[in-house]
């Protein structure tokens, strides 16, 4: 039991990215509304966020901004006018998964823009947004 | 239960339970050995990035200079999403604002607190904003958190006193012409790297136009790049509400 119970806490945040991930999968096959598939696509989107951010983790560590008072490696280097300690690099937070998951929100915002745009588009010439109807109305339309 | 819906959780249940016993293999939370955590890039930008760009915040650092080809194309993305929202549901042109407004304007009564406060609170969100922008180097902050609330101000304005209002201090023409003068200021960096003899995007040469030495040229273009970014995701964030509130006809909105 213990065993597991360690198991459990050291991989919670999995647990939750991937529950979180099913949800937003689950919306997007099963869901009749286009709307209701966007944002079944949105908390996907949000739990792979989650997921890259948590990776970069380190247990006490700092945000990735140098304040200059970081905790020195030991040994120093010379720049071109003064001398520095080597940062130990377990201190400060990765800053990869950061820069990455900073432009994909942006971009996420812009590209459900679209799929919204779509979806509208759609409302407009079908007069709905559940795909069943739309798909009915555009078999009618090929049947004409 | 319709059979769709049982295909979509049989589906859900097995990717999940298989993404489950995945996780036996990844490593722990606040792992700091974990091979991503303690990977060589990582090490480098934590140690090195601030003595060849003087920039202390290590996002800035590694999303402006770094890896600056992914930092511009995602401002193409951008750039190309609100250029395909436009055509998918833009009219062309913008109309000239009607002499007699939609009935759905007429009816309206806007209420005057919100306006006042609206007001008030809008230079305060695009000084705050400027801020973020220019404060990327030493804080939270850059081209898209600050541009998302410079788009953000103009958004307000829309909800408070109107689409049209809104579009009289940015008009679809100006929004789009703001972001493709970002695409071209981070573009146009580039080339001028480029035409210095360097590689694309390697700031270090320009130290030669802006004077100084080359880490104090990695550091400014850094700015200069992010103020391209922040022009355009805020000129796109507003086209977004625009088209996305008013269903593309640019007037009347919510």
């Amino acid at each position: 039991m213990d065993v597991f119970l360690d198991f459990l806490i050291a991989k919670f945040n999995y647990w939750i990215y991937v529950i979180l991930m099913m949800i937003g999968l689950f919306a997007m096959i099963a869901k009749n509304n286009l709307i209701k598939k966007l944002v079944g696509m949105c908390i996907f989107q949000t739990a792979i966020i989650l997921f890259y951010v948590s990776i970069g983790v380190k247990e006490d560590a700092r945000i990735p901004i140098l304040t200059g008072h970081e905790v020195p490696h030991g040994g120093h280097y010379h720049t071109e006018d003064h001398e520095r300690p080597y940062i130990d690099a377990k201190t400060v937070t990765n800053p990869i998964p950061h820069v990455l998951m900073l432009t994909a929100i942006v971009v996420g915002v812009s590209t459900l823009g679209v799929a919204l745009a779509i979806a509208q588009k759609v409302h407009l010439h079908y007069d709905s947004l559940e795909e069943d109807e739309i798909l009915a109305k555009v078999q009618l339309g090929n049947n004409d | 239960m319709k059979p769709m819906k049982l295909a979509a959780l049989l589906t859900v249940i097995v990717t999940g339970g298989l993404l489950l016993f995945a996780t036996s293999d990844l490593p722990d939370w606040g792992d700091p050995l974990s091979p991503a955590n303690a990977s060589d890039l990582s090490t480098y930008y934590i140690q090195d990035s601030r003595d060849v760009t003087e920039v202390p915040n290590l996002v800035t650092a590694v999303l402006a200079d770094y890896r600056g080809y992914d930092t511009m194309f995602e401002t193409v993305v951008i750039f190309v999403a609100g250029l395909g929202i436009l055509s998918i549901l833009g009219q062309g042109k913008c109309e000239e604002p009607l002499a007699q407004p939609v009935a759905s304007e007429q009816n309206r009564e806007r209420d005057m607190i919100t306006i006042i406060t609206c007001r008030l609170v809008v230079p305060i969100i695009q000084i705050f904003a400027l801020y973020v922008i220019a404060h990327g180097h030493y804080s939270p902050g850059g081209g898209f958190q600050g541009g998302v609330m410079l788009g953000s101000s103009f958004i307000l304005i829309a909800l408070t006193s109107g689409l049209p209002d809104a579009l009289k201090r940015m008009s679809q023409e100006r929004a789009i012409f703001l972001a493709g003068l970002g695409v071209l200021i981070y573009a146009g960096t580039g080339l001028v790297c480029m035409a210095l003899g360097r590689n694309f995007l390697d700031y270090e040469i320009l130290h030669k136009l802006m004077g100084g030495t080359g880490v104090k040229a990695r550091y400014d273009s850094m700015l200069i790049v992010e103020i391209g970014v922040a022009f355009t995701v805020m000129a796109i964030m507003f086209i977004i509400y625009a088209v996305l509130s008013s269903k593309g006809r640019m007037r009347g909105g919510l």
